[in-house]
């Protein structure tokens, strides 16, 4: 995950508190969505970025995830993301994201 | 309505596995924070040689010896010797040149005495150069060289490196004592730039028989910048690119957009000769020394070559309708606009379906999209995934919820409309130019009407919006019917008319006499 987000993410949440903060993932690929979750929960497993070691424990879903999509304006879905929903393997993003969310996440 | 043209285009590639352990991104920054990091050790044991780059599949499409559509019927991974490719350091488009005969060319395009090669280097590399089709009729004048002591010493003031072989063979020198504008790396990447764009733009010419001399504009769009401390990116490499290739009724500047940026010098190139301003517009661009070997440490843990071992560049030439060479529909025009949105919807949208709808055109109806085309065996090992298969399946998911195209048919249309990833991950290289060559081709031999070239680019790196960038244009076979210059005038036209009936009342005043 992006060092500079890292950061970003640490100050909001010292700054806001953890349990007032969710974070949306909008990644195209399983893998890659799985490690920004692992990283705003347990910590950066690459050990490279200001997250390296501090697990924040986050609330964090996928934006294609159903507790998420619901949320959303059917139309403004509709006109943002639906066409994406085609293209992407969901079914994995999803089942990736919950992994470390269900593991390491605090706030649920 | 008459069109510009596309009247040729050039591809080069560059290999250069010693800039990239020297120069690029992820090894500078590897070895700022850890000079003895495992992977710099294990790096050599990733690096291809000549001969492997050469007969690397994308690579020969990249030069135009094989149509991208060829990479199909390719056993992958293409960087297995058993799938290597019959290959050929000279293409149809352009060329793959090995360092050594880059370092001379270097050396040639700076004019301010920045670049020392080694005499014995010299000695070495000065045959290879007057054998080279185009770098033997560049006139480049190498010098004596000097000795390794004095190469070593200027390393001790900061000069950056240049090896072959583990052998110290030159470097480069700081332009300035404290400006980090100009200090050896800076200066380096942007001489690297300018020498392969030039390299660009001399294939262009040798390989479609073009006159240097007839170019009236040149507009460079590379991602780098030249400039001093108090106006960084001063620009205009554009000229010193057109000096260095003998463009000496030009004039030129330059394009910035991240990886958009060629696609809006096209259509800028496209306005300049369709408004009557400039009869000749070349669009060039050299590599990136950063982005060598960006990669390199998801290459080497998936035990596969650093594949990112090659500086890429193009140059194209817009000009007046010809009557043969592929169009410009200047009227087919998609941006992406400060409104539009980041969303891969509203991208998508603003740059394939909305410029086709305002010309009453359907998705199916562009024969083949050239979109990012990263090879995809360079992404995909760090998590990127196919990139241009990505933005193939979106602009499929786009046409299903149009309605231009069943949900079912989403892979063909991929298949059909789309195309494997050749180019190398240069950042603005691989941004839908790679295909104007090989689109050009196609049409010539009937096999595509019309292309839609699309440039996409992250503007957030920049840190000054968070906006996205785009734009596109659709590039068309020839009708071979060119505008005809109003040779006749209205007037002449009505004196014509006149006349004639002045004889026919002549006529028919005799026939009553």
């Amino acid at each position: 995950m992006d060092l500079e987000n890292q950061q970003r993410i640490k100050d909001l949440a010292d700054k806001h508190g953890a349990e007032n903060l969710v974070v949306i993932l909008g990644g195209a690929e399983a893998e890659a969505s799985g490690l920004a979750c692992e990283t705003v929960t347990n910590g950066d497993p690459t050990f490279a970025g200001p997250l390296a070691g501090v697990p924040l424990g986050l609330a964090c879903y996928h934006v294609v995830e159903p507790e998420i999509k619901s949320e959303i304006d059917d139309q403004v879905y509709d006109d943002q993301i639906s066409m994406m929903e085609m293209v992407l393997d969901v079914d994995a993003i999803v089942e990736e994201v919950k992994t470390y969310r269900e593991k390491y996440s605090e706030y649920k | 309505m008459d069109f510009p043209v596309i009247k040729a285009s050039g591809y080069i590639l560059v290999h250069t596995p010693n800039i990239l352990k020297e120069g690029g991104s992820t090894q500078t920054t590897t070895r700022a924070k850890n000079p003895d990091d495992e992977y710099l050790k294990k790096l050599d044991d990733y690096l291809r040689s000549f001969e492997e780059v050469v007969s690397y599949a994308p690579n020969q499409a990249y030069i135009g010896n094989i149509l991208p559509d060829e990479l199909k019927n390719i056993k992958q991974p293409w960087y297995e010797e058993q799938n290597f490719v019959e290959g050929n350091r000279y293409g149809d488009s352009g060329e793959i040149m090995p360092e050594d005969e880059f370092y001379a060319l270097i050396k040639h395009v700076d004019v301010f005495d920045l670049v020392k090669l080694s005499s014995d280097f010299i000695a070495e590399v000065e045959s290879k150069v007057a054998e080279h089709p185009i770098l033997k009729e560049m006139e480049i004048e190498l010098g004596e060289g000097e000795k390794k002591s004095e190469l070593e010493a200027l390393l001790d003031n900061q000069a950056e490196p240049l090896y072959l072989n583990e052998e110290l063979v030159g470097c480069v020198k700081k332009a300035h004592e404290s400006d980090v504008n100009l200090n050896a790396h800076t200066i380096l990447e942007n001489l690297v730039a300018k020498a392969s764009a030039v390299l660009s733009l001399k294939n262009m010419a040798v390989k479609n028989d073009i006159d240097l001399t007839e170019i009236d504009y040149v507009l460079e769009c590379s991602e780098e910048a030249c400039g001093d401390i108090n106006q960084r990116g001063g620009g205009n490499f554009a000229k010193a690119i057109a000096e260095m290739a003998g463009c000496v009724n030009a004039n030129g500047s330059d394009v910035r957009s991240f990886c958009a940026a060629p696609s809006h010098a096209v259509v800028n190139a496209a306005a300049l000769v369709k408004a009557g301003i400039y009869d000749n517009v070349v669009v060039v661009a050299g590599g990136s020394v950063a982005k060598l070997g960006m990669n390199g440490k998801d290459h080497i843990k998936k035990e596969m070559p650093v594949l990112e071992d090659t500086l890429g560049g193009f140059a194209v030439l817009i000009s007046n309708n010809d009557g043969a060479s592929p169009v410009i529909r200047t009227d087919i025009i998609g941006r992406h606009k400060v409104g539009t949105g980041s969303s891969p919807q509203a991208v998508i949208s603003s740059l394939v379906t909305d410029p086709l709808d305002e010309n009453n055109l359907g998705i199916k109806d562009i024969d083949k999209y050239s979109v990012e085309m990263q090879n995809p065996e360079v992404t995909k090992p760090a998590g990127a995934g196919d990139v241009p298969e990505s933005n193939y399946k979106m602009i499929a998911a786009l046409g299903v919820k149009r309605g231009d195209l069943e949900r079912k048919e989403l892979m063909d249309f991929v298949k059909e409309h789309g195309m494997p990833g050749f180019a190398p991950t240069q950042g603005h290289i691989p941004s839908g130019v790679p295909f104007i060559g090989p689109a050009a081709k196609m049409m010539r031999e009937g096999q595509i009407e019309k292309a839609m070239i699309i440039g996409k680019g992250s503007l957030f790196l920049g840190r000054m919006t968070n906006l996205f960038d785009g734009v596109s244009f659709v590039i068309e076979k020839n009708s071979g019917v060119k505008k005809q210059e109003n040779s006749v005038s209205d007037k002449e036209i009505k004196n014509m008319i006149a006349g004639a009936m002045r004889q026919m009342a002549d006529n028919l005043l005799g026939e009553t006499e």
